[in-house]
């Protein structure tokens, strides 16, 4: 059955990772939705509204339902929407997708980019512990050609908007190399294998304005 | 189902070991209780959980899972057929109980814990501000969630419910410290009779820990600045 597209809204941020998977989750179960790009500085009223308690993007709107939190939102999709999974089944693989979608968001995202950008412990420390921290995601893809297996699924979504699409052109911009390939064989073919998928290059930034974007946010945690 | 035995590592007097143990409860679960020493963290915990190496742990059929509303969650799927539901059964339902699980981590917890690292009377009584604020935030959650209903997530404890139920003995605690009242019946009445209900559910009373017991080892994990 066809669904309007005005039934399903999502309020996003054109260089958010936390927008982009969600963007990747609805394409891949084929939604069509209206796409509304929000100024993240000068917040409009409407996400205001929508999302008085964290004030910030993606908010789906869904049939009048409002959702807001990037994770709850992907599994709200999966669960609404049934074709082409996107958690796996098992009870103990859904926990470690979970787990590891955590890890990304709390840990890999914030370590990796501000203690780069703000080298309170030197450059070179800051370095190792950010790779230190991707060398745990390294072991879980041994062997595998996504997170997900043989397609992506949710810890691909996660992972992949937040780290080698957003994180590592940070780095990138600041003139290092945050995943090399003789220290993260896996973790360089599973970038490979989602560059190669037209929904993930469809739902990435534009890799030179990020760059641009995320040396500006660079600046603002210098600053602070 | 997986069949196998069921260990959990954590602390009396942990809030994210209570939240898995209240889930084990619910689902009359049978599990090995394996308490850490305070001030150490032993080889099975740095084992099974090396990237945080926290509790609690649950260990079901030799598996680790780490991250108490995660376990939480573990429990309910692998064992869906016992006991009653955890999470709600709609998809738009257990989106707004995970948002809220979100935010008494990330937001609620933060202020409440903050009264007790408080430098000074000024911070304290900003920091007690914040943590009224926040727990009228969860007094609404509460009235839409449950809808009438004696719990957020309905007739039974739920996931929510756990969330916050678990935090009941340490936020008597910081009251005691604040000499404030946190949980204020005049303010938010709803909560204040959840928090009485959930606290006598048959899945809770035995592991919610004594106020005394409890604020004697907030002693030792917040030590009061020598004067």
């Amino acid at each position: 059955m066809a669904k309007k597209e005005e039934d399903v809204k999502l309020l996003g941020f054109w260089a958010s990772p936390f927008s982009g998977r969600v963007k990747m989750a609805l394409k891949l179960k084929g939604v069509s939705y209206e796409y509304l790009e929000q100024d993240i500085v000068d917040k409009s009223a409407l996400l205001l509204e929508l999302n008085p308690v964290f004030k910030k993007v993606p908010v789906l709107v869904h049939e009048g339902k409002i959702l807001a939190e990037s994770h709850l939102i992907l599994e709200y999709i999966d669960q609404t929407w049934k074709n082409n999974p996107i958690l796996p089944q098992d009870p103990y693989e859904k926990a470690m997708a979970r787990f590891w979608a955590k890890f990304v968001d709390e840990q890999v995202g914030p370590v990796c980019f501000k203690s780069v950008a703000k080298p309170d412990k030197g450059i070179e420390v800051a370095i190792e512990e950010g790779q230190e921290l991707i060398t745990f995601l390294e072991k879980e893809l041994t062997g595998k050609d996504f997170f997900g297996g043989k397609t992506i699924g949710f810890l691909d979504l996660v992972a992949g908007s937040m780290i080698p699409f957003c994180i590592a052109r940070g780095w990138e911009g600041m003139g290092i190399n945050m995943i090399p390939e003789e220290k993260f064989p896996e973790l360089n073919r599973w970038i490979k294998n989602l560059s190669d998928i037209e929904i993930v290059r469809e739902c990435i930034p534009h890799r030179e304005k990020q760059i641009e974007h995320m040396m500006k946010v660079a600046e603002r945690i210098k600053l602070a | 189902m997986v069949t196998g035995d069921v260990k959990l590592i954590g602390s009396w007097a942990s809030v994210f070991v209570m939240r898995a143990r209240i889930a084990l409860n619910l689902k009359s679960i049978s599990y090995e209780f394996l308490q850490e020493t305070f001030g150490s963290k032993s080889e099975l915990l740095l084992k099974s959980n090396p990237v945080h190496k926290k509790m609690p742990v649950l260990i079901h059929a030799d598996k680790p899972v780490c991250e108490s509303n995660i376990i939480v969650q573990y429990i309910d799927e692998a064992w869906s057929s016992y006991g009653t539901s955890i999470l709600p059964s709609l998809p738009y339902d257990r989106a707004i109980a995970r948002f809220w699980a979100a935010y008494i981590d990330d937001k609620w917890f933060i202020a409440l814990r903050s009264i007790l690292t408080a430098q000074g009377e000024e911070e304290k009584k900003e920091a007690i501000a914040e943590v009224e604020e926040r727990t009228e935030h969860l007094e609404k959650a509460f009235i839409e969630c449950s809808n009438g209903k004696p719990f957020f997530n309905g007739d039974h404890i739920g996931f929510l419910d756990i969330a916050l139920g678990s935090f009941l003995g340490w936020w008597r605690v910081v009251e005691l410290d604040a000499n404030h009242k946190l949980l204020d019946e005049t303010k938010t009445p709803s909560l204040f009779k959840w928090a009485e209900r959930f606290c006598n559910d048959p899945a809770v009373k035995p592991l919610m820990p004594d106020t005394a017991n409890l604020a004697e080892f907030a002693r030792k994990l917040f030590p009061k600045p020598q004067p």
